[in-house]
């Protein structure tokens, strides 16, 4: 008693942040190999492990001296026989592989959809989080207009964030992209590269997981790839001001937002996305074998010295199907949807008499990732 | 200029100071939620810590550690429910910003705005180092301090400190 009370404002300081730190543990999730755990969960499992970690030693010690040492009748021939198994698992792993690729592509194919902003409500920003830790608005419309969580938040100049929780019939709370637990899909506008917008403790935007070996300029634009089902595909996000290596063989590249986070006023709330189909009328019917073809190395087309053909947009996107070592980097539906696009218009490559791209071999010029990362979501 | 006497001696009397209820909780819900609208408009609000300042003031104000402490925890939870961070980040902070700040309340004299000014760049300081700490060993979160950027904040906010202690001044009550 005469202790506690010789030390009582530091023993209430101790109960109060105890408290807190219990309260934190409660909530806070943290990432681990077979998923969320909750921390005091976790501080809890660290804490015994090492008592357990102990007993199940000594237990397994001296089991391990009865079973290494005394008990070692039949052993070489279940080894044997284990490593046959080890082999012939090796096979259908191989092969389980290539089915799951080839479905993977045969899903994209017949599964794909773009989403279209169909409807939005406009919102008044009245409020932040007044720290810089947490990059969050307010906004003064909730449930009363149709606000949901997971909502993507725009202006006319780009992507803004997403709703994060909704209070009430005329309060949502909106994460921003500057946000460091925020995360965007995107695309590189030139490259195609695709990585995640993420923010910065610092209020930066940055774009992770672009490979160091890519080929990323200054100035280069980036809009939402549609990959992570909340931002529908196209919106700007914001162009690339600074390029450099970063850690873990991935390019450090800094980005400066198309909306000026610090001064919004008025924001848009998509409340409502259409799904559509792509415009596959031309493309004719698709075969698992063309996709299966994709895997497999062409043969170099030899330059044709007939007429040049129309550009990409006008060429017939069967063509890109039926010669599967041109459009092994392009998946069909970018042909038929970006006409346009340089990058998506592998035939007009092909079609070039007399250019140092033709006649050579696009699986081998082009890195097979790109596949994948075209290939919508 | 007259020195500035940062230390108590033995002669001088070290004044004790409440505050009315509706100081007490009002203050604290007015300057958080001011600062949780003005950067809207006034983007460089958003470098100042109201909710820090005030319980740097009423921690030294009161003198009494177990009231910096709980009035801390009070606010940082109030800070802790405008973000998105679970309960508690905020809350730790300014528990051990409101204890430590009464305990060197009580040994100097914390009424000219140097040692204001010091006492609040210090403070600052101390705040964003427990903040980081529990982000990254609590939270698992990677942040990493912009140092120049800190250091711009504290000088900012012990600069606001002077200013708003001054105002506040007028609300204390001598017990």
């Amino acid at each position: 008693m005469n202790l506690f009370s010789r030390h009582k404002n530091t023993v209430i300081l101790a109960a109060v942040l105890l408290a807190q730190f219990l309260a934190l543990a409660v909530q806070v999730k943290r990432q681990t190999a077979e998923g969320p755990v909750r921390v005091i969960r976790l501080i809890a499992v660290t804490t015994l492990a090492p008592f357990e970690r102990m007993m199940i030693y000594t237990g397994e010690g001296v089991r391990g001296i009865w079973t290494n040492y005394i008990y070692l009748r039949g052993v070489r021939s279940e080894n044997d026989r284990l490593k046959d198994d080890a082999e012939r698992m090796k096979l259908d792993r191989l092969r389980e592989q290539e089915d799951a690729r080839q479905a993977r592509r045969l899903q994209a194919l017949l599964q794909f959809k773009e989403r279209w902003i169909d409807a939005t409500v406009a919102a008044q920003v009245v409020g932040t989080s007044g720290t810089e830790s947490s990059r969050l608005i307010y906004l003064d419309k909730g449930t009363a207009d149709g606000i949901k969580p997971d909502m993507p938040v725009i202006t006319p100049d780009g992507v803004v964030g997403k709703v994060l929780a909704v209070f009430g019939d005329h309060s949502s709370q909106v994460l921003m992209i500057n946000d460091p637990t925020s995360g965007v899909g995107a695309t590189l506008v030139t490259s195609r590269l695709q990585g995640i917008v993420k923010g910065t403790p610092t209020g930066e935007v940055q774009l992770n997981y672009i490979m160091g070996d890519e080929n990323v300029l200054p100035g280069e634009s980036l809009v939402t790839s549609g990959g992570d089902r909340v931002f529908p595909k196209g919106l700007p996000i914001a162009t690339v001001t600074k390029v450099s290596m970063g850690r873990n063989l991935f390019l450090d590249i800094r980005l400066k937002p198309a909306v000026d986070l610090n001064r919004l006023e008025e924001v848009l709330v998509i409340t409502s996305q259409k799904a559509r189909e792509p415009d596959t009328a031309g493309l004719g019917p698709i075969r698992a074998s063309d996709i299966l073809a994709q895997h497999l190395p062409g043969v170099p087309q030899a330059p044709t010295t007939g007429p040049v053909q129309s550009p990409a947009g006008a060429a017939p996107a069967s063509t890109a199907v039926a010669q599967p070592s041109h459009a092994s980097t392009v998946p069909v539906q970018s042909v038929a949807q970006k006409p346009a696009s340089p990058k998506t218009a592998p035939t007009a490559d092909v079609a070039k008499p007399g250019t140092a791209e033709a006649g050579k071999p696009k699986v081998a010029a082009a890195p097979k990732p790109k596949a994948e990362r075209v290939a919508p979501q | 200029m007259r020195a500035m006497n940062l230390s108590y001696t033995s002669n001088e009397q070290v004044e004790v100071y409440r505050f009315s209820w509706p100081v007490s909780v009002g203050l604290p819900l007015l300057l958080v939620g001011l600062q949780a609208f003005l950067p809207v408009r006034l983007h460089f609000f958003r470098v100042f810590d109201f909710g820090l300042l005030l319980t740097i003031f009423f921690a030294v104000s009161r003198r009494s550690q177990v009231s910096g402490l709980l009035t801390g925890a009070v606010i940082g939870l109030l800070q802790d429910c405008l973000t998105h961070t679970p309960f508690g980040v905020f809350g730790i902070a300014k528990t051990l910003v409101g204890y430590g700040a009464s305990s060197i309340g009580i040994r100097i004299d914390v009424e000219n705005p140097g040692s204001r000014f010091l006492l609040a760049f210090f403070f600052y300081g101390i705040h964003q180092a427990v903040f980081v700490a529990i982000e990254r060993e609590l939270m698992g979160q990677s942040i990493h301090l912009n140092l120049g950027h800190e250091a711009g904040a504290a000088v900012a906010n012990s600069l606001m400190a002077v200013f708003l202690f001054a105002a506040l001044n007028r609300l204390k009550i001598r017990d």
